[in-house]
């Protein structure tokens, strides 16, 4: 994979990129895991009678156990636990949806077996939003730090999922600066 | 390609992100973005840019007094839109969290 290309103007703009079968392996991989440990998440919310009537849903009232999902689905204050119980219970179905939409939409766009992506504005900001979660979730996964090294010891067994993370930074940081110039 | 890593604080830790003096009564709550040793300075920069619709000189300096100072007040304003705010950070992967000025 190289940087990412902007062609075209106007209405016209697309970002354009290519990832090897590997490359698109593991991007699929990683975006597929995401979406399942939302949907697990995701199926946990109260079934309950007035939201089958109301049509207005609500999810669960406390923090995930799980620190990446902790980290994905973080509380609206830390100041009024109420208050973060509250809100969550009333954000958290949408906010699951929005992150599962983006990583399914970048499932759609990138082949299988790898090969050229082309993007409009509109996808690149969901491949952002769901490159950024996959990042949060191995980031806290491999508890990446200030103090991490760009190279962990040989015998070190994150050094390869380290190597992962290092690349998405690049795919995303990559996109990112891209972007910005239609803003 | 520079993260959010700052010296201090590290991410765990609470830091009262302070009130903001000038807060009128029309503008009781803040959206608080943190530190984060995750998030890279340039998504954080275009986040702030694409969802306040603010001047890249601005979100810029948001984004630096997060990385440097361990957060920052990034809007203000009544419950409801801090809580829209708040959301939308979510959504796009910022911790952030709100509070009454």
């Amino acid at each position: 994979m190289n940087s990412w290309k902007r062609t075209g103007r106007g209405t016209r703009v697309r970002y354009v990129s290519g990832f090897s079968g590997e490359e698109a392996g593991v991007l699929r991989g990683l975006f597929t895991e995401v979406r399942q440990m939302l949907g697990n998440r995701a199926a946990q919310q109260p079934e309950d009678e007035l939201a089958a009537l109301t049509g207005i849903r609500t999810g669960p009232t406390s923090r995930p156990t799980d620190r990446v999902l902790a980290r994905l689905l973080p509380d609206f204050t830390s100041e009024d636990s109420d208050l973060a119980s509250g809100l969550r219970s009333l954000h958290e179905p949408e906010l699951i949806e929005a992150k599962d939409a983006a990583a399914k939409l970048v499932l759609d766009t990138l082949p299988e077996a790898g090969g050229r992506v082309e993007l409009d504005v509109d996808q690149v900001d969901s491949w952002l939003a769901a490159l950024n979660d996959v990042r949060l979730a191995l980031g806290t996964a491999l508890d990446v730090d200030e103090q991490m090294p760009e190279q962990l010891p040989e015998d070190d067994p994150r050094g390869p999922h380290l190597g992962v993370y290092q690349w998405l930074t690049f795919v995303q940081d990559s996109l990112v600066r891209v972007r910005v110039r239609s803003l | 390609m520079d993260t959010m890593s700052a010296p201090s604080p590290s991410p765990t830790e609470q830091v009262d992100p302070g009130v903001d003096e000038a807060a009128a009564s029309d503008t009781p709550w803040q959206a608080i973005v943190w530190n984060d040793p995750v998030n890279l300075m340039s998504y954080v920069t275009y986040v702030l840019q694409k969802v306040f619709a603010y001047p890249e000189p601005k979100a810029t300096a948001l984004m630096l007094d997060v990385h440097h100072k361990g957060r920052a007040a990034v809007s203000s304003g009544d419950k409801d839109k801090i809580e829209a705010d708040v959301a939308k950070l979510h959504a796009a992967g910022l911790w952030a969290t709100m509070q009454r000025s």
